[in-house]
């Protein structure tokens, strides 16, 4: 056996830049796939091969295996590396690349399938003795029945409507003499809900922490982990911070949950990287969630933590070579963070943003800090795929330093041109009871508010000092536009000088939401500002400088990175990012268009548009006529509805004629 | 290259004093200008922008370039002229850049009078219009004015250099390719319609432009027609109907974008013509002017001091440095750009008069624009010097200054008399602009002289009727004259009669210089031909 020589990357983004630095350094020929829209990305420059697959919707390039199938064909490669999402857990892929002759680096097909039902893999789990949350799921709904269940299971329990959702008819029951009236409450309520009490019964877990154990299987039937994940920080199953190992962790506990692990995949005869999902109760019980199947996103903070590279084992075992290591060999490292950076709107309900990278700088990559991302400055984040710009990972000797590692790596990562969840990340950061390691999975929408409040307190606190800021940052960076050949023009000065008068300007700034009109008056050329602003006079004195900020306001020096891009500017403050530009009024859309409802000149009428009293809006077209063989359409100058033609179509109009009636909507 | 040194003592109780004195006089200049600046004053400035207008300078601001300096013409217009206060005559004139393009801007205040022509605003116009023809900047005209000062009609109207000529420039201006840009931003009355009807692209806002032949009133009288000015001559009319306006804005906002919009697409080039270098600032520090200034006007200092607070690295070749020593010559840098400079250094002689003349006409000769600095008591007088000729050297130089058709920048920095103010390239001379330091004074001859040769001539009388003129009763004589003399040549006085283009700050006179310079440039400098020089 010996390790195949190519590798098709079916994937994108920072996962296919990550498979392929890995398989550069093994000396592997890397191919790189791309649609449409990433024809310029990252990952294609990386590979050393790349070839088109079709359009940007991943339906017809990264999910169309026909196409990585022909492209594999195309260049020769041994092997196809399904990265995450996309392919990577489908078993129709898998058993395809058998049939073609080429190594899927992945489990074999039987593993995917087994757990691709999320019932079926529980029974297998149920079968192979790794722990599941216990409930009922009968049909049998008699009381007398339901309480023994939920004795059997042990309180608190949870009673669910099976139809439920969204909270209704569910109730936590902590003792049992509570549970009459709660289980009547809650079919009382599902009936109303949803038409249907059928009741469910599980186990009420307080306080879970979303723990999973990697694990890795060769061929040979050796199986072992790497220890665990603390997943626990998501925002509607979405991971948001990963850190390994969990806090609190003792040995037995990551033995057994480890042991639980292997077995688990041992019982369905897996091969290469898996995950298994535990929630792990506040009394130290795990249970089984589910498996997955392939190399996850978060497994940058197990090779942080282990010093292995999981890509390098996965392309080894698919190979048919044994694990690199044996489960002895393994140590946990030190601590290590991943956070996912995302383009979204953590403000406005986490929605995906799309836009260019106008500027986008990241912190030095250090032993500490690890970049894993598959765009650069420039790139587009667009509709057509996963939002996420980059994860940083910061490792350090414990929990603690490793965190701060990752406050003050978040604090260096600046982008522009996107909306990013980057200040939300350092508010969780800094959260002190995630530092306190007091969380469990209901940690964000427990204090997602509260975060939100704080941190928009400290924005207001220091929201004079970012005025101060973005009006010197302006006001450094007025284009002085010159006919002049001369560039040493004292034109060229844009300083606001004015004869006997202070050098004052009104300057517009739309500042986030808000809009703000200063006045500034620049001294020492333009060094020294004084602002008054809705009644506060202030004052900046400093410079801009390749993209810094130096300057001193109100008692507090600043040394800030900013971008500028086509005249917006965005400001990277601890704590926010402040964006800006000059407000410029925007008269484009009013004025000469509005309408002449006559006649153009004479002509025929050859069609009316739109039915008397219909309402429409500006712009509609409302009657065709021709004039000097040249149609001629009369649109609605506003919002509103026709009242009445006075002409129909055959009809010969006079140059001037009034043609119909409108009613405007004001 | 040769810089020069400095041998001044900043520390001395005489620089000190010298110091104060002028800072006096900058402050009571900047107090003035404070007050021109707040136009018609609080109230109408608020009954204005209640309108939904913008002030006449906001305008301005919005209309430059962000950052854009402002050189502003005759901010003193008609400072105390009138016995009513006309603060900057009722326009605001200067020099800015939009979209790059040095343009002069001339915007009526309505908050003065209602933005109507007094004498001195129709001077102050046809100053801008001057300045912007003969260095080639494009006009842009924020019209907001009632018309012609319907009590001072006389002074207003009929002459050669009144109303009309406004429309007779522009006409020519646009003749000669200098864009003419019309914004009507308030009324357009009567001949004040044709600044827009005469301009090459005209932008009015709606509800507050109109422009019209005759007012509402004056319709209402001769034809009995009862009309609103929003009818008879508002956007509407003009864009849809008329044809008189080219652009319909909203606002003032909207306008302003619009006329930005027009520069941007004028074509224009600025050309080169100089050699030119990077710009070094000078090596001291240009507030020590202060300071070296004597507030005693009798004493002497060298000029030399001055220049190496104006030109570039403090850097000054100099010119027959050994002849005629009483003339400062040489060549310098401002901004980069080659500047020939002629400064008083004393008393003109016929040798330093003649240096002069043969320096002007090498920098004509070359192309190289001509600074004047100018602190001149006069020629020398007196039966030697006559007898020398010093009334043909003299013409000399007044014959070079006048026929040199380089770019000529004047800045009074002390006296300004007699022939002296023609040989230094006074305001007949047509320097490109010409400015006053606030320590200047500027007349036929001192009070001192003035009163002395009156005084003179009346004691003679005395004597041939054998009588005795008391010392009390001579002095009482000499003292009307003394003060009108004191009175009439204040800067303050000179620039509210536009004998010059401003006031400066001596610390601002490098800018004030580059800006202008670099504003002249615009044009081609043409070459010079001379008359016939009396050997």
């Amino acid at each position: 056996m010996s390790l195949f020589n190519s590798v098709l990357i079916a994937n994108r983004g920072e996962i296919a830049c990550r498979v392929i630095r890995t398989a550069r350094r093994m000396g592997l020929r890397s191919i790189a796939v791309f649609s449409d829209a990433d024809r310029d990305a990252l990952h294609v420059e990386m590979a050393d091969e790349a070839v088109y697959i079709g359009g940007s919707a991943a339906a017809e390039s990264y999910l169309d295996m026909d196409k990585i199938f022909a492209a594999a064909k195309q260049t020769g490669a041994e092997a196809i590396h399904p990265g995450y999402g996309f392919l990577s857990e489908n078993a129709e892929f898998c058993r395809r690349c058998e049939q073609e002759g080429i190594i899927f680096v992945g489990p074999p097909v039987g593993a995917i399938e087994a757990m691709g039902s999320k019932s079926a893999a529980k029974r297998i789990m149920t079968e192979a003795g790794v722990p599941l949350l216990p409930g009922y799921h009968g049909q049998d709904q008699d009381e007398n029945l339901l309480r023994k269940a939920a004795q059997d299971i042990g309180y608190p329990v949870l009673l669910k409507a099976s139809a439920g959702g969204g909270g209704k008819g569910m109730r936590i029951v902590w003792k049992e003499d509570e549970f009459s009236a709660a289980l009547a409450g809650a079919k009382r309520e599902a009936l109303k809900s949803f038409g249907d009490d059928h009741m469910l019964v599980e186990k009420y877990l307080t306080g879970p922490r979303h723990v999973e154990v990697q694990v890795f299987c060769d061929s040979l039937g050796n199986g072992l982990h790497l220890f665990e994940r603390d997943c626990s920080l998501q925002r509607r199953h979405q991971k948001v911070i990963e850190e390994a190992p969990a806090p609190g962790m003792t040995e037995a506990l990551r033995e057994a949950m480890g042991d639980a692990a292997v077995q688990a995949a041992k019982a369905i005869n897996y091969q290469g990287a898996g995950t298994v999902e535990f929630l792990l109760n506040s009394d130290g019980q795990f249970y089984f969630m589910e498996m997955n199947t392939r190399l996850q996103v978060e497994h940058p903070v197990t090779e942080m933590i282990t010093n292995q590279d999981l890509v390098e084992w996965q392309f080894r075992v698919a190979s048919g070579l044994p694990l690199p290591h044996s489960q002895n060999e393994l140590r946990i490292h030190g601590h290590a963070f991943e956070v996912r950076i995302y383009a979204e709107d953590t403000d406005n309900q986490f929605l995906p943003q799309t836009g260019t990278l106008n500027y986008l700088s990241t912190p030095e990559a250090t032993a500490n800090v690890r970049i894993d991302s598959g765009v650069r400055e420039g790139d587009t984040i667009s509709v057509y795929y996963d939002p996420m710009i980059a994860k940083l990972i910061t490792w350090d000797t414990d929990r603690r330093s490793a965190l701060r590692r990752m406050q003050q790596a978040l604090a260096q990562f600046h982008i522009n041109g996107v909306t990013t969840n980057r200040r939300f990340l350092e508010q969780l950061a800094a959260a002190p009871e995630f530092v306190e390691e007091n969380f469990d999975t209901g940690f964000i929408d427990k204090h997602l508010d509260t975060l939100q409040a704080n941190a928009a307190a400290a924005r207001s606190a220091e929201r004079q000092h970012h005025i101060a800021l973005a009006a010197l940052i302006a006001l450094s960076n007025q284009e002085a536009q010159s006919l002049d050949t001369h560039l040493d023009s004292p034109w060229a000065k844009a300083d606001g000088w004015r004869l006997n008068a202070p050098a004052t300007q009104s300057l517009k700034l739309n500042f986030g939401e808000e809009q703000l009109e200063l006045s500034c008056t620049l001294s020492q050329g333009g060094r020294v500002i004084d602002i008054s602003h809705d009644g506060a006079s202030f004052s900046i004195n400093g410079h801009c400088e390749n993209g810094v900020v130096h300057a001193e306001t109100q008692g507090r020096r600043f040394r800030l990175p900013y971008s500028s891009h086509k005249g917006e500017f965005c400001l990277f403050a601890t704590g926010a990012d402040v964006r800006f530009s000059r407000h410029q009024g925007d008269f484009s859309q009013q004025g000469e268009q509005e309408g002449e409802l006559t006649a153009p000149m004479n002509g025929t009428i050859v069609s009316l548009l739109v039915e008397a009293g219909t309402p429409v809006t500006k712009g509609t077209p409302l009657l065709i006529m021709e004039a000097m063989k040249m149609e001629h359409s009369i649109s609605a100058p506003t919002d509103g509805t026709v009242g009445e033609y006075y002409f129909k179509p055959g009809d010969l109009v006079e140059g001037g004629a009034e043609l119909l009636h409108f009613d405007g909507a004001e | 290259m040769s810089v020069l040194a400095s041998s001044i003592n900043a520390n001395s109780a005489e620089f000190q004093q010298n110091a104060d004195a002028m800072r006096e006089q900058i402050s009571a200049l900047n107090e003035v200008c404070a007050t021109i600046r707040q136009g018609g004053g609080e109230k109408s400035n608020q009954r204005h922008l209640s309108r939904g207008k913008m002030l006449p300078r906001q305008r301005i601001d919005a209309l430059l370039d962000p950052g854009s300096p402002f050189l502003e013409i005759s901010q003193l217009a008609a400072w105390k002229v009138y016995k009513e206060e006309v603060h900057a005559a009722g326009v605001i004139a200067g020099i800015g850049q939009v979209c790059g393009v040095e343009c002069m801007i001339v915007a009526n205040d309505a908050t003065v009078k209602g933005g109507s022509y007094y004498p001195l605003t129709v001077k102050k116009h046809l100053r801008a219009q001057a300045i912007a023809e003969q260095n080639n900047l494009p006009c842009i005209y924020m019209v907001d004015s009632g018309g012609a000062n319907l009590p001072q009609q006389d002074e207003v109207f009929p002459d050669r250099e009144h109303f009309g000529r406004i429309f007779f420039n522009q006409a020519n201006m646009s003749a000669k390719g200098i864009p003419q840009i019309a914004v009507v931003m308030g009324s357009c009355t009567a001949g004040g319609a044709y600044v827009p009807a005469m301009a090459d692209e005209t932008i009015i806002v709606r509800e507050q432009g109109t422009i019209f032949l005759a007012g509402p009133p004056l319709v209402k009288a001769a034809t009995g027609e009862v009309v609103s000015a929003e009818e008879l001559g508002g956007a509407d009319v003009h864009c849809r109907q008329s044809g008189v306006a080219d652009h319909y804005a909203q606002n003032d906002e909207h306008a302003i974008q619009l006329a930005r919009q027009a520069v941007s697409k004028l074509n224009r080039r600025k050309p080169q013509q100089l050699d030119t270098k990077p710009s070094l600032e000078p090596r001291f520090a240009p507030e020590e002017v202060y300071g070296i200034v004597p507030a005693d006007t009798r004493k002497p200092y060298d000029v030399r001091e001055i220049i190496a607070r104006i030109v570039d690295d403090s850097d000054f070749d100099e010119f027959k440095a050994l002849f005629g020593t009483t003339l400062v010559c040489g060549f310098a840098r401002l901004y980069g750009n080659p500047v020939g400079i002629v400064a008083n250094n004393g008393i003109l002689f016929s040798e330093s008069a003649a240096k002069g003349a043969h320096f002007i006409e090498i920098c004509a000769q070359r192309k190289i624009p001509l600074v004047f600095l100018q602190n001149i008591t006069g020629f020398m007088v007196g039966k030697q010097y006559e007898a020398g000729g010093i009334a043909r050297h003299g013409a000399k130089m007044v014959m070079a200054v006048a026929c040199a058709k380089v770019p000529k920048f004047t800045v009074v920095i002390g006296g300004s008399y007699g022939a002296g103010n023609y040989g230094m390239c006074g305001r007949a001379y047509d320097p490109r602009f010409m400015f006053m330091w606030p320590n200047a004074r500027i007349a036929v001859m001192g009070g001192e002289q003035a009163a002395g040769v009156l005084a003179t001539i009346k004691r003679e009388q005395y004597e041939r009727a054998g009588e005795d003129w008391p010392v009390e009763e001579e002095k009482a004589f000499k003292q009307p004259m003394l003060d009108q003399f004191d009175r009439q040549s204040h800067p303050f006085y000179a620039s509210a009669r536009l004998w010059d283009d401003g006031i400066i700050d001596p610390a601002d006179t490098r800018r004030v210089l580059g800006l202008s310079l670099s504003a002249s440039l615009n044009a081609e400098i043409p070459d010079s031909r001379f008359g016939v020089f009396r050997m």
